[in-house]
């Protein structure tokens, strides 16, 4: 059993950990694409990002300004004891890093624009659950930026299209040029419906990168030849990887949705039992 | 470049060139560019001065201290969201240039008839910028929250910053987007 007390505790840790670091592959994946660029701007812009993610963690501070809003996927066993609402202690957790990490507050009314000042709000912070067999107990969280996000974009194919995706990727990345702080690992979402595809997108743009398929090698490949470059200032790499995220869907569907993350592909994870 | 900066020494920069920026920039992003318009609109002076100045696309993580603020966290935001209120904006000051991210698409011209620039500062590397940013120099329209409101910042050699639209109306991020288009051929 865990108290709601030392929960919240760990979630703090969890936020601030995400926000100061990038995880391993993402951090391999920037000094690779440093390595390998031609281009004398591409290269000023990856050195900065090489340099910002070093000053980030030695001085424990935010590496972008924009904290994002918090995303986060908790796993819960069916016989896993907890005693609190887990939505709840998630938000305190959040409202609390707000001050001490701390975090930009970028949680607003999406009309009135007034801003809550903690990060949490209607439906903020995104806590999805999945129920497993067991008693475990994990979370991941993700921090998504929005100029990344605000590149999102989703479109219902007719079912004979499927030709049409790679030109509806990257037609996106074309469209988002350097907006979404590019190098970027792009997400794409086929299949399922219209809120699954979209969805999908975002679980794909969030995975770890590692090797791809066939397919979203083809794709990265083809991204890559469109020479954007770091920012948009041009150059070798435009993304990190390019990941596919399928589900079936109807007959008579064939929705794909695209979502972006920037470089700053924060992540962290905590097993709890 | 030292701030203020004279027009006229901006002809000497080609967009691709690479410079850093000393002296004051200030932060303005969506609503302070609605607020600046609609404050000189009436006739009336702004709390700061932009006169030669370097705007900075950007919504700081700020932190307030016994004595003032410190800078957390501070890189640039994405300039296309601004680029329907900088045609007024340049109209009704005399700012010399802008650093933002992403570029600021169809305004070439308009950065030649007001021989501006556009600076691209390396998006997300807000850690690295907190620590050229030496002092918080005012705070205006706090009203708006902390990323929305108006920073004066005191800057040593912050950067690095691209030239991404020149003074004579190049576009760097045009030629990039148009040689992608180029290169881009949908299956037919």
């Amino acid at each position: 059993m865990i108290t709601r007390e030392s929960f919240v505790d760990e979630i703090v840790s969890l936020i601030e950990e995400s926000e100061v670091s990038l995880p391993d592959d993402v951090e391999r994946a920037l000094e690779a694409a440093f390595e390998r660029e031609s281009d004398p701007i591409a290269r000023s812009q990856l050195g900065a990002i090489l340099e910002n993610i070093e000053i980030a963690r030695e001085k424990r501070i935010p590496l972008c300004q924009d904290t994002g809003i918090l995303i986060f996927d908790v796993v819960v066993g069916t016989h896993a004891r907890i005693s609190f609402d887990i939505r709840d202690a998630i938000a305190d957790a959040v409202a609390v890093a707000t001050e001490t990490v701390p975090l930009r507050p970028s949680v607003v009314h999406p009309l009135t624009r007034k801003n809550t000042g903690n990060n949490t709000g209607k439906g903020l912070p995104d806590v999805l659950f999945n129920l497993v067999r067991g008693s475990s107990l994990e979370v991941s969280l993700y921090p998504k930026g929005a100029g990344s996000e605000n590149m999102s974009r989703l479109v219902m194919l007719k079912p004979i299209e499927s030709d049409e995706i790679r030109k509806f990727v990257l037609e996106t990345i074309i469209s988002a040029g350097g907006m979404p702080c590019p190098p970027v690992i792009v997400g794409v979402g086929i299949g399922g419906s219209s809120d699954l595809a979209t969805r999908l997108a975002k679980r794909a743009a969030l995975r770890p990168l590692g090797p791809m398929s066939e397919f979203e090698q083809e794709l990265c490949d083809a991204v890559n030849a469109l020479g954007i470059g770091p920012m948009g200032l041009g150059g070798d790499t435009t993304a990190l990887g390019v990941h596919v995220e399928m589900a079936h869907s109807h007959t008579a569907s064939l929705p794909v949705a695209v979502n972006i993350q920037c470089w700053a592909s924060r992540r962290a994870h905590k097993k709890f039992f | 470049m030292r701030t203020p900066i004279r027009k006229d020494s901006l002809t000497r920069l080609s967009a691709g060139d690479l410079l850093y920026i000393s002296g004051r920039i200030v932060t303005a992003r969506d609503e302070a560019h609605r607020r600046i318009l609609e404050v000189l609109s009436r006739g009336e002076r702004l709390p700061f001065n932009l006169a030669g100045g370097v705007l900075y696309h950007c919504g700081p993580l700020v932190r307030k201290n016994n004595t003032g603020w410190t800078v957390v966290s501070a890189g640039p935001t994405t300039s296309e969201r601004m680029t329907g209120l900088t045609p007024e904006l340049l109209e009704r000051t005399s700012l010399s240039g802008i650093i933002g991210k992403g570029g600021m698409r169809g305004l070439g011209d308009l950065f030649r008839k007001k021989g501006c620039i556009y600076l691209a500062y390396p998006g997300g590397c807000a850690a690295l910028a907190a620590e050229r940013i030496t002092r918080v120099a005012g705070v205006h329209w706090l009203d708006l929250g902390m990323a929305e409101a108006v920073w004066e910042f005191e800057v040593d050699r912050f950067g690095p910053l691209i030239v991404g639209i020149d003074s004579q109306g190049r576009d760097l991020y045009e030629k990039v987007l148009k040689r992608s288009r180029e290169r881009y051929s949908p299956p037919r």
